[in-house]
């Protein structure tokens, strides 16, 4: 039953793959939601079974390679964790199969895009249930794969592959990190098993190497390179640029893989190496603080982008750095509260978006949209739905995590925590900001697109609606049910998931009260402004934020280009990094080494050398005998001489060789055919 | 090996004939006639090799093989003078200059 969870997208993939051409749509749809259909409900009964009976569960199931003291399995490992991740997975998973049903109804590659969804599901899930760091690191990689071939589905659009190019290579960077670790991790415990590691990490807290004199805590090493890794999965600042620019792909794969599993895969790592991350308290300080920074970089970003789904986006690499932020404070499981609660208002959030979209005819740009609600009353109620949880309204999802996160990270009382706490609340007021600025100009104000488009706007049919309704009833009342179970005061439900040094949880309850409401008023603040903003001054509101180039004021120009170039991080990566990166690539390894040394030495160096060498040796066939008999004839001198040399010695041989050629020299002036110096000089 | 040191100045008729015949064949180009005698000479010190190398090892097969040899020896002479003979036919000259078909 728990290995049936990876193994029914599997399947899907298999069959669509090879046979989807042979099965026709109405089978491949058949298969694809059945197949993921039974992995909800495999992953609810391990829910069930690990998650409220408390059953650990480990399936070593194959041996993988066997070094000599490198033993890996194929083990599947079953913890809370995993067993909430396999829940959110095939959940969201299974719905956005089932919405790409309708949305991608029309594309030629339809099967292929099924098929890419079950592959990147059942490389989540590998992920998910590794047993072992060499597992996990092939869920990751597989991970970033799908990630790559999905974005890329539209291939013909040059935006697109940029886009997906982008996020391969910037995974790559975390991926790079995530090998460093791996073989840290290997040099210092010689074994990659969680179990193991979980076990044993205690005994290693001081141990150091030596470098140039100085004493280096391996742990500390360990858990940077994993925290950078985490850094390129989860899009945190400065690894971020490819998560808004892999909206490119389709909105179903946005919702899946860049909203609700693949980007969490980096907070799933930290969760996953707590043993190591919590005895450095360097690295923990470094991903509270990256935590909050990206809190506020990319809220404040989303606030002047005019991308719809980039706003999510910008919103989703927000609530990372919530996430990021909770687990730099040691509160693991708040991190996951929020982890798993975000999953389903997020995709709430871009299914909905991926309505409008296909509604008004593949049209992103808020500012061509407007008056929706009329138009898409339950797109509008959903969305309504997933942006009051996202900013935090009370007793949604979004409130629960959100607010436990703020006051925990509150309750810390160090100088970098406290920080961190001023740019969460920021954050806090400024999502609910570009939230509501996000309906308004989509929904609320009027339309300012072109007309055409506007009549034919229309609700999406059965499969488009019924995700969101699920979706939007989990937002709800997900957060509400499952809150004492997750963060609830002594619950029995992460079993050994995390090494708890969390101490803030209970104790942040004994908060001032306005501390406790602050994050509340900023975002009500964030929501009221925002509707003042862009409904009762609209003409203000379209000034500041929409027209850049009707502006008198320098300045307000230069902030409003400054954040909606998102902070120009895209233009000093590709100013500073990439041209370099480019030239360096061009003119040394490709022109030099590549078409240079490699060709010359390698491929067209032998082609050459050999037309050469086979030109002069046919020289030689000239077809006259006596040719030959002379190559013969000075050929079989030439071995003499060696055996000669090869038996006396070199005089011996070099005398008995002259004799020969006197002879043939006497022989020669006997038969006058020569007619040499010397015998002239006797004539 | 080592009595060929020794005695090399017996061999050293051999050796003449030999390189005779094989300076005939690549310095003679005039005539092919004198090329085939010069095969035959070839054969001839060869033969002169084995006999003298049989008496100095007192093994009469030597002798017994320069027999063969010489049967070869007309065998080949015969084969030679024919092809001359086709070969005049064909190209009515028998240079050796002109033999130059055997190239691929």
């Amino acid at each position: 039953m728990y290995l049936l969870v990876l193994f029914f997208p599997l399947i899907s993939f298999l069959t669509l793959s090879c046979f989807g051409r042979f099965i026709g749509k109405d089978g491949i749809i058949t298969i694809a939601l059945m197949c993921m259909f039974l992995a909800v409900t495999c992953s609810m009964f391990c829910f069930i079974e690990v998650g409220f009976f408390g059953y650990f569960c480990i399936i070593p199931l194959l041996s993988w390679f066997n070094l000599n003291i490198l033993n890996l399995f194929w083990c599947f490992y079953f913890d809370t964790l995993t067993v909430i991740m396999l829940f959110v997975v095939t959940f969201i998973s299974f719905l956005v199969h089932f919405y790409s049903i309708s949305y991608m109804e029309k594309d030629p590659h339809f099967i292929r895009f099924i098929s890419y969804l079950s592959l990147f599901t059942f490389f989540m899930l590998i992920l998910v249930t590794a047993g072992n760091y060499v597992q996990f690191f092939l869920g990751w990689e597989g991970v970033g794969l799908c990630s790559y071939l999905l974005v890329n589905f539209w291939f013909t659009r040059e935006q697109a592959n940029k886009a997906a190019m982008k996020a391969i290579i910037l995974n790559r960077v975390g991926d790079f990190f995530f090998l460093l670790a791996l073989l840290l991790i290997f040099f210092c415990f010689k074994t990659f098993d969680f179990l193991v590691l979980y076990s044993i990490s205690e005994g290693f807290e001081f141990i150091s190497f030596n470098l140039n004199n100085t004493n280096y805590s391996i742990m500390t090493f360990i858990s940077f390179f994993l925290f950078l890794a985490a850094v390129g999965k989860s899009a945190q600042i400065g690894l971020h640029t490819w998560l808004p620019d892999a909206m490119e792909g389709p909105t179903p794969v946005s919702a899946l893989i860049h909203a609700a599993t693949m980007v969490t895969a980096g907070i799933f790592l930290i969760l996953r190496s707590t043993f190591i991350l919590e005895y450095s308290e360097f690295n923990l300080t470094l991903i509270t603080l990256f935590g909050g920074l990206t809190a506020l970089f990319a809220s404040t970003t989303g606030l002047f982008q005019n991308d719809l789904k980039k706003v999510i986006a910008y919103s989703t690499c927000s609530q990372l750095g919530y996430m990021f932020l909770a687990c730099g404070s040691s509160n693991y499981s708040v991190a996951m509260f929020h982890l798993y609660n975000h999953a389903f208002f997020k995709a709430l959030l871009f299914l909905g978006a991926g309505v409008v979209i296909h509604g008004l005819n593949d049209e992103q740009d808020m500012r061509k949209m407007g008056g929706l609600f009329y138009l898409l009353p339950f797109t509008f109620v959903t969305m309504f739905v997933g942006s009051i949880a996202l900013s935090g309204f009370p007793y949604l999802t979004g409130f629960f995590s959100k607010d436990i996160i703020l006051e925990t990270i509150c309750y810390k009382y160090n100088f970098d925590a406290f920080f961190c706490y001023i740019l969460a609340a920021l954050a806090a007021f400024f999502t609910s900001f570009y939230s509501f600025r996000l309906l308004v100009l989509t929904f609320l104000s009027e339309y300012k697109g072109s007309k055409k488009i506007f009549f034919n706007v229309h609700e999406g049919d059965f499969f488009l609606w019924f995700p969101l309704f699920v979706l939007s009833f989990f937002t709800i009342f997900i957060g509400f049910i499952s809150k004492d179970l997750f963060i609830g005061f002594g619950t029995s439900f992460w079993l050994n998931s995390f090494i708890f040094s969390n101490f803030f949880l209970e104790s942040s309850e004994f908060l001032p009260t306005y501390i406790k409401l602050l994050p509340l008023i900023f975002s009500f603040l964030g929501i009221i402004l925002s509707i003042f903003f862009y409904t009762y001054s609209l003409t203000f509101s379209l000034k500041l934020f929409n027209l850049t180039l009707s502006f008198k004021n320098v300045l307000l120009k230069n902030i409003f280009i400054f954040f909606n170039k998102k902070w120009f991080f895209d233009i000093i990566y590709n100013k500073l990094i990439v041209y370099f990166i480019l030239f360096m690539g061009y003119e040394y390894t490709f022109k030099i080494i590549d078409r240079g040394l490699i060709e010359n030495v390698g491929p067209l160096g032998i082609i050459r050398f050999f037309f050469y060498l086979t030109n002069s040796f046919s020289l030689l066939q000239t077809g006259f005998i006596y040719h030959y008999f002379f190559i013969i004839f000075f050929g079989s001198l030439l071995l003499i001489f060696f055996f000669y040399l090869y038996i006396y010695n070199v005089f011996f041989s070099l005398s008995f060789i002259i004799l020969l050629l006197g002879m043939v020299i006497l022989n020669l002036i006997f038969l006058k055919k020569i007619k040499i110096i010397p015998f002239i000089l006797f004539k | 090996m080592f009595y060929m040191t020794q005695n090399l100045f017996i061999f050293f008729p051999v050796l003449y004939l030999f390189f005779i015949g094989l300076l005939g064949i690549f310095i003679v180009r005039r005539n092919l006639i004198i090329v085939l005698l010069s095969i035959e000479l070839l054969l001839l010190s060869v033969n002169l090799n084995f006999i003298l190398f049989s008496c100095l090892n007192n093994d009469v097969y030597g002798q017994l093989f320069s027999f063969f040899i010489l049967t070869v020896a007309a065998a080949e002479a015969a084969i030679g003078l024919s092809l001359l003979v086709i070969f005049f036919r064909t190209k009515f000259i028998i240079s050796v200059d002109t033999i130059s078909i055997l190239k691929g």
